[in-house]
C-alpha cells in the first residue's frame, strides 16, 4: 500500500457508515432508509477491505475478502427484501413514510410538507 | 433542541469515536493469511478467497445461500411481480444490443466461476454476471417463457442452498465432518457446489428485479 496510509481508507469507511447512521435516523421515508443501510454497509465493507491489506505479506488476509463478498450479496438480497416490505406500507397504513409518535413535536418542516403527498 | 440536532449530534460523537477506534488498530495485524496460505494446497483451489468461501468458512457460505433464498421467499410471499414494458419491436437498439450482450454475459459468467479456482472470481461474481443477463432480458421482454414456468424458477432458486446442504451431508458421511471433503478430491467437490450456487444466485439476482412473484399469465 502506497504511503498514503489506510488511514485514509479506514476514517472514509467510518465517514460513509456515519452519514448512513445519520440519515437511518434522520429520515422516515423508507427508501431513504434502505439507502442509509446501504451507504453503512458499503463503510463497513470498505473498513473491512483496508484491515485485510495491512496484514503483513504481499497477500491480503482472505478472510476478511471472502466475508466482505458475502456481506455484498446478502446486503442486495436484503435490499430486495426490504423493498418489496416498503412497497407493502402505503395499502397497509395509508402512509408513505414511517411515522414518528405523533407526540412528538420539532418534526422537522420539510416532512410536513410532503405530509400531503 | 430539536430532533433533527440531536441526531446530528450523536452522530459526530459516533465518528469521532468510531474514527478513534479504527485509528487505534494495529497497524500490521497478524491476520489470517499465514493459516489461510499453509492449508491452500489441501484445499483443492488455489485462490485463497474461494478456499476461505468454499473450504475452510464453507458452513458461513452454505447459511449465506440459505439466506438468499429466504430473502426471495419473503418477495415473492409479499407481492406480485410487474412487468418491465416489453415489446421489442418498438426498441429495436435494445434487440440488437441484447443479441451480443447476452450470450457475452453468460459466457463470462461461467469464466468466472472456473477462474475463481485461480484468480479472483467465483460462483458470486458469476452469479452477479447472470443476475444482470436476466435482468437486461427482462427489459427486453426476452423472459417470458421462463418466467412462466415457476416450479422450474423455484427449482433453481433452491439448487444451490439444497446442493450445498447435500454436499455437507455427504462430506459428512465420507470424512465425518461437515463440509470437510475427501482428500485430494477438493477442487471438484468445490466447483459442483459453485455450479449450483452460480446458478441460484443469478436466478435470485435477476428475479429479486421483478420485486415479487411472477405473474401466473403475463
Amino acid at each position: 500500500m502506497p504511503d498514503a496510509g489506510p488511514e485514509i481508507y479506514l476514517l472514509a469507511g467510518v465517514a460513509l457508515f456515519v452519514t448512513g447512521v445519520d440519515s437511518l435516523l434522520a429520515q422516515s421515508h423508507p427508501l431513504r432508509r434502505i439507502m442509509a443501510l446501504n451507504v453503512m454497509g458499503s463503510g463497513v465493507f470498505l473498513v473491512f477491505i483496508t484491515l485485510a491489506a495491512r496484514t503483513p505479506g504481499a497477500v491480503p488476509d482472505p478472510v476478511p475478502h471472502a466475508m466482505v463478498l458475502t456481506g455484498i450479496v446478502v446486503s442486495v438480497c436484503a435490499t430486495g427484501l426490504a423493498l418489496a416490505l416498503a412497497d407493502r406500507l402505503p395499502p397497509a397504513t395509508g402512509k408513505t413514510r414511517l411515522e414518528h409518535r405523533p407526540d412528538t413535536p420539532n418534526s422537522p418542516p420539510d416532512r410536513r410538507k410532503e405530509e400531503g403527498e | 433542541m430539536t430532533r433533527r440536532a440531536c441526531i446530528g449530534l450523536l452522530s459526530l460523537g459516533l465518528a469521532a469515536g468510531l474514527s478513534w477506534a479504527v485509528m487505534r488498530l494495529p497497524d500490521a495485524p497478524a491476520g489470517l493469511t499465514a493459516a489461510a496460505l499453509a492449508q491452500l494446497p489441501e484445499s483443492g483451489v488455489t485462490n485463497p478467497v474461494t478456499a476461505v468461501l468454499l473450504n475452510y468458512r464453507g458452513y458461513d457460505t452454505l447459511l449465506e445461500v440459505g439466506v438468499l433464498l429466504l430473502a426471495m421467499t419473503g418477495v415473492w410471499s409479499l407481492r406480485r411481480g410487474e412487468w418491465p414494458a416489453g415489446d421489442l419491436r418498438d426498441r429495436p437498439l435494445l434487440m440488437s444490443l441484447l443479441r451480443v450482450l447476452l450470450p457475452m454475459l453468460v459466457l463470462a459468467a461461467g469464466y468466472l466461476l472456473w477462474i475463481g479456482a485461480f484468480a479472483p472470481g467465483g460462483a458470486f461474481q458469476g452469479g452477479a454476471l447472470l443476475g444482470g443477463a436476466l435482468v437486461l432480458a427482462l427489459l427486453g421482454g426476452l423472459a417470458r417463457r421462463l418466467l412462466r414456468q415457476e416450479p422450474l424458477l423455484r427449482a433453481g432458486l433452491a439448487l444451490g442452498v439444497l446442493a450445498f446442504a447435500a454436499a455437507g451431508a455427504l462430506a459428512l458421511g465420507l470424512t465425518g465432518r461437515l463440509l470437510q471433503y475427501p482428500r485430494g478430491h477438493g477442487g471438484a467437490w468445490i466447483m459442483g457446489i459453485e455450479l449450483a450456487t452460480l446458478i441460484s444466485v443469478g436466478l435470485t439476482l435477476g428475479l429479486l428485479y421483478l420485486g415479487g412473484r411472477p405473474e401466473k399469465d403475463p
